[in-house]
């Protein structure tokens, strides 16, 4: 029996439901994990990576 | 080889570690050498407004200090210096940043990331699908430490 940290304090993960998504596209690749107890979210983590970064196009120095 | 202008490519990592301070010198902060500034990272709702012209740091629809969330955000490591990549200027913080045993006060979707040592000026704005997090970690990763993907870029 293991015992996971929810909502609700310690369960019993075998009473919960798992579900798992992904995105990944250009902005970036997110996994999370969710835990439902009985139609009831009471779990849910999340791992971000960034794709998109902040730029900044300087360009070039101006001619004469 | 005839001249070529353009900005030098070494000016466009030196900006970000504190080596040229141009103009009359109004707003030159005092620095202690060898002492980098404190990064820190904080997460705002997605009903915040959060923009790139936003000057400075402040917590209007940051998460709320509860369930382990601190306002202010994290500090964020800096082990990597500041450099230049295919002429492009570059950094990247080296760590991933986690919260623990988080439950976030709302839905978020953007991270800010200031510098607290610098009246909290603003650094940039980053902003990703809308989360929300129950009796959980969140991790957000740094980019490839790259050219065409570190944090923060000067092309």
């Amino acid at each position: 029996m293991a015992m996971i940290l929810t909502s609700k304090g310690e369960m019993d993960d075998a009473l919960l439901e798992r579900r798992e998504g992904e995105i990944d596209n250009e902005v970036e690749h997110t996994t999370w994990v969710e835990h439902w107890y009985q139609g009831e979210l009471v779990k849910r983590s999340a791992h971000v990576t960034i794709k998109q970064s902040a730029a900044v196009a300087s360009g070039e120095a101006g001619g004469w | 080889m005839a001249n070529s202008a353009g900005m030098a490519l070494n000016f466009k990592f030196e900006l970000m570690t504190g080596i040229h301070a141009l103009g009359p010198g109004t707003g030159v902060p005092v620095r202690t050498a060898g002492v980098a500034d404190v990064l820190k990272a904080a997460l705002f709702l997605a009903t915040a407004t959060r923009v790139p012209g936003d000057a400075v740091y402040n917590n209007t629809l940051e998460l709320a200090a509860s369930g382990n969330y601190t306002q202010g955000g994290k500090t964020v490591t800096m082990a990597n210096v500041p450099s230049l990549k295919t002429n492009t200027g570059t950094f990247n913080p080296t760590a991933n940043l986690t919260w623990t045993a988080l439950t976030s006060s709302g839905a978020f979707d953007c991270v800010v990331f200031y510098n607290s040592s610098q009246s909290n000026k603003q650094v940039s704005v980053h902003t990703f699908s809308v989360q929300t997090i129950v009796a959980a970690d969140f991790t957000l990763t740094m980019p490839a430490d790259a050219a065409a993907t570190a944090l923060l870029q000067i092309a």
